[in-house]
């Protein structure tokens, strides 16, 4: 197996004062190029904090990751993030929001004509072109996640980081979005990194699922393969055995053998 | 069921004759809500104009009634407006030194605030910026500007007509230390509220510091920056009428204080009508231009 992505034996230990705790333990994950990964687990295990050292907001303690054959450890636009909250400038308009990302990622190796064709080519993907010159503050959740999306598409990430982009919206736009995310996909090929807590969706969206068991030190349990075809349905899956099957035994790691401990 | 009919027909002829006399009749649909719309408008003026004029007027009247009878220590309105006709109808008038119309007064002391409080502008944003960004720069000058903060502005008057020898920049640097407090600490509350997600979409974005700079920090800090800036340019206002009445010249200040000394107690009253006139105005300026820059920062 290539390895385009590879997280190799990350640990992560926050450190306050004399306090230290353990928050990730030998973390070891290879990632395809162009595949969809998810990461799943229940909430505070760590997950989000695993997305934030791949994005290289946060450091490890110990390990690293390998984008490519080369290590990265800062920030950067070849992995770029979809923030949960959309996290777009309230004082820029959809387009210069867009506008922000490309200006500084292709300053050298694009015009200004090509800049902004660019920009609109990324909101078009994201059916939010109709919408380029309104604020944030004007349009619904579920359409300024479609901005976040195409913000961070327009930087043509090598891998495309998803921190439970749909965590914050509604069924209904949750699912239109979740869509959206797979045709994109299918259209662009991206390698894909998200993070959720939602079992259906990991299991429609992903090639594998990567479960998490629950912190503090929380290791990687358990990876499933989907292996189900694409594209793929979600009325079809539905009553696909193969759906159900990948779906129960999300369930089960998550509900029998790692169930969720308050105040652990 | 006829008689309101009538009545909003009538209502829309009074308002929107053009409306009326309009041939086409699919005309009058798209006009009329026009013209509804304007009176609306105008009912909402009148709603926030009638009631202040209202009070003034009681205010007036009252005022009027204590202090005519004889022997009262301070002028009625009338005694104020008849003493002081020439000084309204004429405000540009200059008979050298410090003989000169209002307007020259009020002119001067406007300028000295713009030197002073543009100077506390730049250096609050500057040093505000650089406490809200830094943790170190925090815990080395907070507890300084907590303490200068609390020196009132007059204090400060005799150290720097020691330090400038001259009246007029030792005015500047009244309002300048007055008015800079506000401005640094709400730009670094200001700077440190930045949500984090901002700083995450610059790092993934790789902006530089100027980038960053300009681009995030100065808007998304921008509402804390302006309410930084309103309370300087009041407390300037405050401050210079205090620092000109003590460094004499040509200023709203002295012109009090001089009137104070000719016993001329209707200018006093004049021109502290005219000081609270522009304090008003400038806090609205400074609001309104506040509101211009940060619209649509407010967090959604």
């Amino acid at each position: 197996m290539q390895a385009y992505l590879k997280l190799d034996h990350i640990d992560k230990i926050f450190a306050r004062g004399n306090a230290t705790s353990e928050v990730l333990k030998d973390i070891n994950l290879t990632i395809e190029r162009g595949e969809y990964v998810s990461i799943i687990g229940h909430s505070g295990c760590g997950k989000s904090t695993l997305l934030n050292i791949v994005a290289g907001l946060t450091g490890a303690t110990n390990g690293g990751v390998l984008l490519e054959n080369r290590e990265v450890n800062s920030p950067g636009p070849d992995r770029a993030v979809v923030f949960q909250n959309h996290s777009l400038l309230p004082w820029l308009t959809v387009y210069e929001n867009v506008k922000l990302a490309v200006d500084k990622v292709f300053a050298k190796t694009k015009s200004r004509a090509e800049r902004d064709a660019w920009v609109m080519h990324n909101l078009s993907l994201v059916q939010m072109a109709h919408a380029r010159d309104k604020r944030p503050s004007e349009i619904s959740g579920g359409m300024k996640q479609r901005v976040g999306i195409a913000r961070a598409l327009a930087m043509e990430p090598k891998v495309l980081l998803l921190d439970e982009p749909f965590g914050a919206l509604d069924a209904l736009t949750r699912a239109h979005l979740q869509d959206s995310v797979m045709a994109l996909h299918q259209k662009l090929g991206n390698t894909i990194l998200m993070i959720t807590h939602d079992v259906d969706e990991a299991v429609l969206l992903s090639d594998r699922i990567v479960m998490m068991t629950n912190g503090p030190s929380a290791r990687i349990g358990e990876v499933l393969e989907v292996p189900l075809a694409r594209p793929r349905k979600r009325l079809e899956l539905a009553t696909n055995p193969g759906y159900l099957k990948c779906r129960q035994r999300v369930l089960e790691f998550l509900y029998e053998r790692h169930s969720f401990v308050e105040a652990a | 069921m006829s008689m309101p009919a009538m009545k909003t027909e009538v209502s829309a002829v009074v308002i929107a004759p053009a409306a009326a006399a309009a041939p086409v009749v699919t005309m009058t649909p798209k006009r009329t809500p026009r013209a509804e719309s304007y009176a609306r408008m105008a009912k909402e003026t009148a709603a926030r104009v009638v009631p202040p004029l209202i009070v003034v007027a009681l205010l007036l009247v009252v005022w009027e009634l204590i202090c005519r009878r004889a022997g009262s220590s301070l002028p009625p309105p009338s005694k104020v407006f008849k003493d002081t006709r020439e000084l309204i109808l004429d405000p540009f008038f200059d008979n050298g030194g410090i003989d000169k119309g209002l307007f020259w007064h009020l002119s001067a002391s406007l300028q000295r605030v713009a030197y002073g409080y543009s100077l506390a502008a730049i250096a609050g944003i500057a040093l505000g910026t650089l406490v809200g960004q830094s943790v170190w720069a925090m815990r080395g000058l907070d507890p300084l500007f907590q303490v200068l903060r609390t020196i009132p502005p007059l204090a400060w008057l005799p150290l720097s007509l020691a330090a400038f020898r001259d009246g007029q920049p030792s005015a500047i640097f009244v309002i300048f230390i007055t008015s800079v407090w506000p401005i640094i600490i709400n730009t670094a509350v200001g700077i440190r509220n930045i949500p984090r997600d901002y700083r995450n979409v610059a790092a993934v974005v790789q902006l530089n510091p100027l980038e960053f700079f300009t681009k995030i920090m100065i808007p998304a800090a921008a509402p804390y920056m302006f309410t930084g800036l309103r309370i300087g340019i009041g407390l300037s206002w405050l401050a210079i009428v205090a620092a000109e009445m003590l460094i004499g010249g040509v200023g709203i200040g002295f012109f009090i204080w001089d009137a104070w000394n000719s016993s001329h107690i209707s200018e006093i009253i004049l021109a502290l009508f005219y000081v609270g006139i522009i304090g008003f105005v400038l806090d609205r300026l400074i609001a309104g231009l506040g509101k211009v820059v940060t619209r649509g920062t407010a967090a959604n």
